[in-house]
């Protein structure tokens, strides 16, 4: 596992292969888009998915919290997949979280899909967190400053290689914005050439593919509107 | 309408010679009414013996299943019991229920079936219904139904669904399933046998007739419509089969036949109409722009294929039916449909593939039995020379192939399940008995059954979590009930058995630009502005992706690009396989062949030696700095695909080094970086162990698969109600659930059902265990110093067809990343280092290659 480091805003930043954001000076974590219960979710609309998503989502997240060994955790929104996503937790899974917040201050970033602060768990809500130059938000705003720090889009970028193409979630940098790639086990992606990512990257953009050991990392310049 | 006129004209077709070529399994000859009698005399036309026994057959209470070739009058046959018994007893409510796979055949059936009843005058009423029925027509329907109903499977399953089902179809007396032939072993068709299971609880006096095309396994289609006899009509003129091949040059690889594109048009010229068949549907695209950049006559000539917009199909049809077109270049969205009077000759460009294939195309024209059908055959290449002479071989000793229908999927009974739960509540025991009637589900095991009902329950997982969510409850009396009327009106909206791949629309850009069909999303992928491409017979330029459509203009420059869709080639079938393996082992038989292929095999002979009819000619020979193994297997191309992935795992093993591979229909060949030696070792039988199940659970095959399966057994969902859910999503949920399911519940019934599905629908597994048994101690190694005649289009194929690497993603990452990062200047590259000799190991290899192998060198 090879964490790949950027600056920005003047802080270094390590991106790992995970999905996850570890800032190094201030001991924190930075996650997005956890949708944890997307499972139980879907199965109470009837569409009865494979019940393990938030298991699996909690497996990342703990392998990043037991890399790294942060202060302060910050999940930047939709951390839950909706508002009673929290209430529905098998009481494993639930246990397992309690015992991340335990170790960790939490930071839960409120998101679209979860806007209440999440329930019977530790931590603060926030709609926006400020910590030095870096401003981090759920989704990102047009012409918001340099340092920010969102989620919301799942990003995925396609790329194209010897044999096939290659589609994977994906960091989008462009030294002014950074966007995490969703971490959730059940979060499907958007492909970053779509105009919903790239008119906040109006000047062409980096992205990190998320890779088994390690990321892999493209230049995608200024997109034809 | 000459539509109308050429399905009635079956009937005019019968003369005295017909009923001496027919042959009856058996014969009770019915006789027809006095007022039918008089109705088809005033028209000039005269009963056929096997529609009289099919009445015969009905009078008396049986089911049966009527085997006639194309042009046999089938669909009268299986209309007149129901139309004689109408006009004697006047019913009310449905009597009649007619399915067929295609729901235009349903349309124009039942306007052809309005000429009788109006002119005799008879109280018959008649409907159809599909999924484009107003919703106006199906309340009629549900309060007054008609007497013949004529509908598709995937409609009657919707009906079935209806709490009302038992009023509906409880008074039906007869099935009447059209094209059994083309639904038998297919998921369709498993639908439809649950259905008709269905049918026959509701209905208990109910009786079937099956209409079936000429095929290789009547009794398992008998068992399939559960019919107490066979009435087959043999026979009809053989079809007169001829072959053309391009002046001057015969080509040695390629499969599109663009080559004879003169003598194509030629052919078109000098007949009334022509429907010209090819493979697939990037090749008829090739083909369309290749006949009009030569046709100076503009001979109106018109593009047919599924992905075209259905209105664009129409119109094509309805100028074919009214005799205004010359020529069609079409893929199988023509195999089957409505007949068509005016076709006067058939021709297949590329390889034929199979002979049942080959007889329903041909079938295509002249669709009258008495008169011979006019085809001919167009090979791209030279191996495509042997399969064509092999084919027409076939279809003279009317050798049909085919395989038996493979059992019923566990998936689609998932859907049945819950589709019956919507409509009346059932005891899982009668519903086992019910299934287990049927011919797909005979060998259903009660633990499967179980396991696909507690899926539908609640998932069927390991982990517990969803009992709130259960999607059925039982009463006090064990009955399975469905939970909420809301579950029910989600699964009526996923009915259905056919999953496409991703597509998106091609319109034409600008305010209400013309939409012109659909490509799939992998194509668009591949796309960028300004780039080239042929579909819809034009050449169009790609403009922007708008919100999944493909915004297109006319023109554009550059090479074409052409459109691929997945599933589009078939596999040459086991049958036609042999013969080809026969015609080569027996020189005796070349002299059929045209003169460069003849010189092309004399060759082989002499430098190498031909494939035997049993054993497994296997070519190894150094060319550039690679070593390449060519293995002459004949089991069709994805057999070879798989047979390649196997073997490249292999040679890896062995340290050979593998570096890619390449299967045709005929040959697999793959190259490496160092000599093989052993070969016999290479494709010992053990290579489908360990090997294929780790292929099996990496490969995008199995992907595919359970996506299919699980849209089908209802895990994700086609359309959710009132939710914005786009196909790209869909895909992206698959995946996921897939790698979900395999880590947490590898043993989870819709990972069975998967597996398979692959291993059993796709037979390329049993296809390549079959061959490897048959081969063993007969390998024959032929290692030989330069490449053999036989290999050239093989290694031709290198480089045209793409080797898609199923794993090692990251790898691709990393070698695409490196190589940008190179030409950026941001790394260095790599030291060149020209392809290292096995210094130590060559000399060996070269004395101990004459002993090993035993071949013949030459130079």
């Amino acid at each position: 596992m090879t964490p790949a480091p950027i600056h920005f805003a003047g802080e270094r930043l390590m991106l790992d292969p995970c999905g996850g954001l570890f800032w190094p000076a201030r001991n924190t974590l930075i996650v997005s888009d956890l949708h944890l219960e997307k499972g139980s979710a879907a199965a109470s609309r009837g569409n009865l998915l494979p019940p393990w998503d938030t298991r699996v989502t909690l497996d990342r997240l703990a392998l990043m919290i037991r890399r790294f060994g942060p202060e302060r955790v910050v999940a930047l929104g939709d951390s839950f997949h909706d508002r009673n996503g929290a209430g529905r937790m098998q009481p494993a899974d639930l246990a397992r979280l309690r015992g991340m917040t335990a170790t960790a201050n939490f930071t839960w970033v409120l998101g679209n899909h979860d806007p209440t602060p999440p329930e019977g768990l530790d931590g603060e809500s926030v709609e926006e967190h400020l910590a030095g130059p870096l401003l981090f938000r759920h989704q990102a705003i047009t012409g918001a400053g340099a340092g920010e720090i969102c989620g919301h889009h799942h990003p995925k970028a396609q790329i194209p290689t010897r044999g096939a193409s290659v589609t994977r979630p994906c960091f989008v940098f462009d030294g002014k914005r950074l966007m995490l790639p969703a971490l959730g086990a059940y979060t499907g992606g958007l492909d970053v050439r779509d105009p919903a990512i790239a008119r906040l990257f109006p000047r062409g953009f980096r992205v990190f593919l998320l890779g088994r050991d390690r990321l892999f990392s493209f230049v995608f310049n200024r997109l034809a509107a | 309408m000459s539509v109308c006129r050429s399905w009635l004209g079956q009937l005019s077709g019968f003369n005295l010679s017909l009923s001496r070529q027919n042959t009856y399994l058996w014969t009770m000859t019915g006789t027809l009414p006095e007022r039918f009698a008089t109705w088809f005399a005033s028209r000039g036309w005269t009963v056929r013996p096997h529609q009289l026994d099919v009445l015969a057959a009905a009078a008396a209470g049986e089911s049966v299943l009527l085997i006639a070739p194309t042009g046999g009058g089938k669909t009268l046959a299986g209309f007149l019991p129901s139309l004689v018994e109408l006009s004697e007893t006047p019913h009310v409510g449905l009597h009649t229920l007619y399915l067929s796979p295609l729901k235009a055949l349903a349309t124009d059936i039942a306007r052809n079936l309005m000429l009788p009843i109006e002119e005799m005058g008879l109280p018959v009423s008649v409907d159809t219904r599909s999924g484009d029925t107003p919703s106006e027509r199906r309340k009629r329907q549900r309060d007054e139904p008609p007497n013949l109903f004529l509908t598709t499977p995937e409609s009657l399953a919707l009906l079935l669904t209806q709490p009302g089902a038992q009023q509906f179809f409880g008074g039906l007396r007869r099935i009447i399933v059209d094209e059994v032939h083309a639904l038998a072993g297919i998921k369709r068709g498993d639908q439809l046998a649950l259905c008709l299971a269905r049918l026959a609880a509701l209905a208990p006096q109910v009786h079937r007739i099956g209409l079936s095309a000429t095929v290789a396994h009547p009794a398992a289609l008998m068992a399939y419509v559960s019919a107490d006899r066979i009435i087959e009509v043999n026979g009809g003129a053989p079809p007169e089969i001829t072959m053309i091949l391009p002046a001057g040059r015969l080509p040695w690889s390629g499969h599109m036949g663009l080559f004879s594109a003169p003598e194509i048009l030629k052919s078109i010229g000098s007949a009334g109409t022509t429907i010209v068949f090819v493979n697939t549907r990037a090749q008829s695209e090739l083909l369309f722009q290749a006949l009009w950049r030569l046709n100076e006559e503009t001979l109106p000539i018109a593009i047919h294929h599924g992905s075209l917009e259905l209105d664009q199909r129409k119109r094509v049809e309805q100028a074919m039916a009214a005799g205004k077109l010359r020529g069609v270049i079409a893929t199988s969205s023509l195999d089957l449909g409505i007949d068509w009077g005016g076709v006067d000759q058939v021709l297949q460009v590329g390889a034929p593939k199979g002979v049942s294939r080959l007889l329903q195309r041909v079938g295509r024209a002249n669709h009258r039995m008495d008169e011979a059908s006019k085809a001919i055959l167009v090979p791209a290449n030279r191996f495509e020379v042997l399969e064509c002479e092999a084919a027409i071989l076939g279809v003279a000793a009317r050798e049909l192939d085919g395989d038996p229908p493979r059992p019923g999927g566990l998936d689609v009974l998932a859907q049945h399940l819950l589709g019956c739960a919507c409509g009346e509540p059932f005891h899982p025991d009668a519903m086992f008995a019910e299934v287990t009637s049927t011919a797909p589900y005979a060998m259903l095991t009660r633990q499967d059954f179980d396991d696909v009902l507690g899926f539908v329950e609640d998932g069927g997982y390991a982990l517990k979590a969803y009992d709130r969510y259960r999607k059925l409850f039982r009463d006090a009396e064990g009955r399975v009930q469905v939970r909420s009327e809301r579950i029910a009106r989600q699964h009526r909206m996923n009915i259905g058995t056919i999953v496409e791949a991703p597509v998106m629309k091609v319109r034409y850009a600008g305010r209400g630009g013309g939409s012109l069909g659909e490509v799939e999303e992998s194509f668009v992928n591949m796309l960028v502005p300004d780039d080239t491409f042929m579909f819809a017979g034009r050449l169009l330029r790609f403009i922007r992706l708008r919100e999944n459509v493909v915004e297109v203009a006319d023109g554009g420059t550059g090479e074409p690009k052409v459109p691929a869709y997945a599933g589009g080639r078939m596999p040459m079938t086991t049958n036609l396989a042999d013969r080809v393996r026969g015609m080569l082992q027996d020189p005796s038989t070349w002299h059929a062949f045209p003169e460069p292929v003849r010189e092309w095999l004399d060759l082989q002979k002499l430098r190498s030696r031909m494939p035997g009819r049993d054993d497994l000619l296997v070519e190894t020979f150094p060319r550039g700095d690679r070593y390449y193994i060519v293995a002459y297997c004949f089991e069709g191309r994805q057999a070879h695909q798989t047979l390649g992935m196997l073997l490249t795992r292999r040679l890896e093993r062995f340290g050979f080094v593998p570096l890619g591979f390449v299967a045709t229909d005929y040959v697999l060949a793959c190259w490496c970086a160092r000599e093989p030696y052993d070969v016999a070792r290479l494709f010992e039988q053990d290579m489908l162990g360990d090997d294929v199940e780790a292929w099996m659970a990496e490969s995008s095959m199995l992907r595919r698969t359970f996506r299919n399966v699980s849209v089908i057994a209802g895990l994700i969902e086609r359309n959710l109600p009132g939710a914005k859910k786009n196909r790209r999503q869909v895909t992206v949920n698959s995946d996921l659930i897939y790698d979900m399911l395999r880590r947490h519940q590898p043993d989870h019934i819709l990972l069975r059902a998967t597996r398979a599905d692959a291993a059993g629908g796709l037979t390329d597994l049993g296809r390549i265990a079959g061959m490897l048994e048959r081969v063993q101690g007969r390998i024959t190694h032929m290692a030989l110093s330069r490449v053999s005649p036989l290999a050239v289009p093989v290694l031709l194929d290198i480089g045209r067809e793409v080797v898609r690497h199923e794993d090692g993603e990251d790898a691709l990452l990393e070698d695409a990343e490196t190589l940008v990062a190179e030409a950026m200047g941001e790394t260095e590259p790599p030291p060149f280092m020209p392809m290292q000799e096995p210094a130590i190991l060559r000399p060996n290899v070269k004395r101990g290659r004459l002993s090993r192998g035993g071949g013949t060198l030459f130079q």
